[in-house]
């Protein structure tokens, strides 16, 4: 299991050449001189001259290239053409933010999607089955925009009950050690204001976590519906085992590969592209600070998005892989 | 005179679907006696699976649904014995005796262990359901099922997963894990069709050696005349979810009185005639259902007359222990069963 891990992670390398090289390439690809492209048609030449100087643009290409990994690997992403400030220092707690609300959002979406799907299946054609089926295939199709509206309206404006948007109480700020409040809140033992920032997670994170909700129940089901009538299942019921255990323990843990792998890539494409999410709670998350850098041609902002974004991607890609081989003695790469 | 363990009367399991209510298991009646193999022989849809899923109350259902009569198994209370009706008791009660005092093992070894627990942990959870023992204690007796049921470096296989092992080797996890609690009956659901000769006849003997050892009864659920010669003290043959002729062993393989029994053991090749072509019996297994009146044989039959066509004939006893389901014994048997 740790050879494997370790070759595993030995295997990212190429992966993270192969980003780096993607992402390097984003500003040659601007049609023309991309001083200019950034700097619009009324920039001076000495201008121009010195945001190539900026970028390394007037290098060439490999050294360039070489400049950039290396800059890279001492964290080093850059500076923002609109803020004038280090990417590194601006993003991160961005990326905090989202990784928070992802991590909310997949919580809600395994523990409701999988629990749901599971009931589903072994009440296979229940009233259960049938109002779970029906609310998930509503939650695949409702746009998450609207359904967001439809939360901050209900349970913010009319209930009062959860805030609607940010992530906490701006007037009482705590002190940010690693910008993921929930985690910060209990470091500097601010338990009031952990129960803050939660409660600014739950509309957000519902949203955001409805439709990965309802793709994990319906795959939880057909893939249980399929394990349930296999023999080793009937070989367990005749040892006399509780039902609890044949549906969880045996049951869900053959039929958790597939789901896993959909729980992943959901969590994936969360880390990057939440921007309605974010855009409706005013979360000030990663997809949103991205956007806003396309809008004001902010190109090495977009780069280093995209880079940490992708960053994500492969790191959620090898968790769900180790966990496939350590859920399962069969699968060695 | 041996005593019955299980005693299966009037056992009657219908099947639900889209195209109406299908009799797998059609009034059947047969009983194990203690410490004695019964064979039930028929081929393929005639209904010995169901049989034997009933009893161990595992049906899928829907859409099966034991409809009507008894499974009573034998309850040893100090020096009282009591029958429990295993159709009619809770669920929580008939887990506590699956498993325990009745187990079964299935046709497929490929496919009948969870492929993501170690052999260890499947034998452990069989001996955790019924008793109280420690981890150790748990496995220690695991690694001693392993070497009962013959299988060599039985300290490293417990750590094992399925995948590991040969089908064989399989299938005796299977016979490992259906004996962890000493049960006094075993169902064994064709338990080496899937598995080729000569690893069939060592499964075969490791059966009948706990059968000897124990006094496990056996219920041996096969289509393979050869297995119930070697293993069976007495057969049930099954024709379309009902019993058509029951009796010892010798009686029915030396004078087989049921048309379809003596088909059926026409059909085995003899190593000593050169034939041009085996014989088999005309037709098919008629779907359970499909034939309203008359005896659900007649289609196939070599001595069919007019009137297995317009009634259904009744079991006859025609000796101590053997009776046929024919309307060809009518005079000189009496009605068994009704």
């Amino acid at each position: 299991m740790l050879a494997y891990t370790i070759r595993r992670i030995l295997m990212l390398i190429p992966v993270l050449i192969g980003m780096s090289i993607v992402t390097f390439a984003i500003i040659h690809f601007i049609p023309g001189n991309p001083a200019r492209v950034i700097l619009g048609d009324q920039a001076t030449a000495t201008a121009i001259a010195n945001l190539e100087a900026q970028l390394g643009l007037d290098q060439p290409p490999y050294i360039q290239y070489f400049h950039y990994v290396f800059d890279l690997l001492k964290g080093d992403l850059g500076t923002s053409l609109r803020t004038n400030t280090p990417i590194a220092a601006e993003i991160w707690p961005r990326l905090a933010a989202t990784i928070e609300l992802t991590v909310f959002a997949m919580i809600f979406a395994i523990v409701v999607g999988v629990n749901a799907g599971i009931i589903s299946a072994w009440k296979q054609n229940s009233i259960f089955d049938y109002t779970a089926m029906i609310i998930a295939l509503i939650g695949v199709s409702m746009p998450i925009f609207w359904l967001g509206l439809m939360q901050q309206w209900i349970f913010a404006q009319e209930l009062g009950w959860l805030p609607a948007f940010g992530r906490g109480n701006p007037r009482d700020p705590v002190e940010t050690t690693t910008h993921l409040y929930v985690i910060d809140t209990i470091i500097n033992g601010r338990f009031d204001q952990l129960w803050t920032s939660i409660k600014h997670l739950v509309l957000p994170g519902i949203a955001l976590g409805t439709i990965p909700m309802a793709i994990i129940a319906r795959m939880t089901r057909s893939s249980m519906l399929e394990i349930l009538r296999s023999d080793y299942i009937r070989t367990i019921e005749a040892k006399g085992s509780r039902t609890l255990s044949v549906i969880y323990r045996h049951g869900f843990k053959n039929a958790v590969i597939p789901v896993l792998t959909v729980a992943g890539l959901q969590t994936g494409s969360l880390l990057g592209g939440a921007i309605l999410t974010e855009t409706i709670f005013s979360w000030p998350g990663v997809g949103r600070y991205v956007y806003e850098a396309i809008g004001t041609r902010d190109y090495p902002v977009i780069q280093s998005g995209i880079l940490v974004i992708a960053f994500m991607f492969v790191i959620i890609n090898l968790i769900v892989d180790l966990l496939y081989s350590y859920i399962d003695p069969r699968i060695k790469y | 005179m041996k005593k019955p363990v299980l005693e299966v009367n009037h056992l009657k399991t219908h099947f639900f679907t889209d195209r109406g209510e299908i009799p797998a298991v059609d009034d059947v009646s047969f009983h194990v006696n203690e410490g004695e193999v019964l064979g039930i022989v028929g081929e393929s849809g005639c209904g010995k699976s169901v049989t034997s899923l009933s009893i161990m109350g595992l049906v899928p259902n829907p859409p099966g649904k034991i409809v009507g009569g008894e499974i009573l198994f034998r309850e040893q209370k100090g020096d009282k014995e009591a029958f429990e009706d295993l159709v009619k008791v809770k669920p929580k009660r008939l887990r506590q005796i699956r498993g325990n005092q009745v187990a079964m093992i299935f046709q497929e070894p490929m496919t009948s262990l969870d492929p993501l627990f170690t052999i260890g942990f499947q034998i452990i959870e069989a001996l955790k359901n019924h008793m109280k023992l420690t981890k150790k204690e748990a496995r220690k007796k695991a690694i001693e099922l392993i070497q009962l049921v013959g299988i060599p470096r039985a300290e490293q296989i417990v750590d094992e997963y399925p995948h590991q092992l040969s089908g064989g080797m399989r299938q005796r996890v299977m016979i490992a894990i259906a004996m962890a609690c000493d049960p006094e009956v075993l169902i064994a659901d064709e338990p080496t069709t899937a598995l080729d000769v000569t690893i069939q006849a060592q499964i075969l003997d490791l059966m009948k050696k706990l059968n000897k050892e124990k006094g496990t009864a056996i219920l041996m659920i096969t289509h393979d005349l050869g297995v119930v010669a070697e293993m069976c003290d007495r057969v049930v043959v099954m024709y379309a979810g009902k019993v058509v002729e029951e009796g010892d062993v010798r009686t029915i393989l030396k004078s087989p009185k049921h048309p379809y029994t003596k088909g059926l053991i026409q059909s085995l090749p003899k190593i000593h005639q050169r034939e041009k072509r085996l014989y088999s019996i005309p037709g098919n297994v008629p779907k359970p259902g499909s034939i309203k009146t008359g005896c659900r044989f007649a289609a196939r039959c070599s001595e069919v007359f007019d009137k297995c066509y317009e009634e259904d004939p009744n079991l006859l006893e025609l000796s101590e222990g053997h009776s046929c389901r024919c309307f060809l014994y009518e005079k000189e048997g009496e009605v068994a069963h009704v």
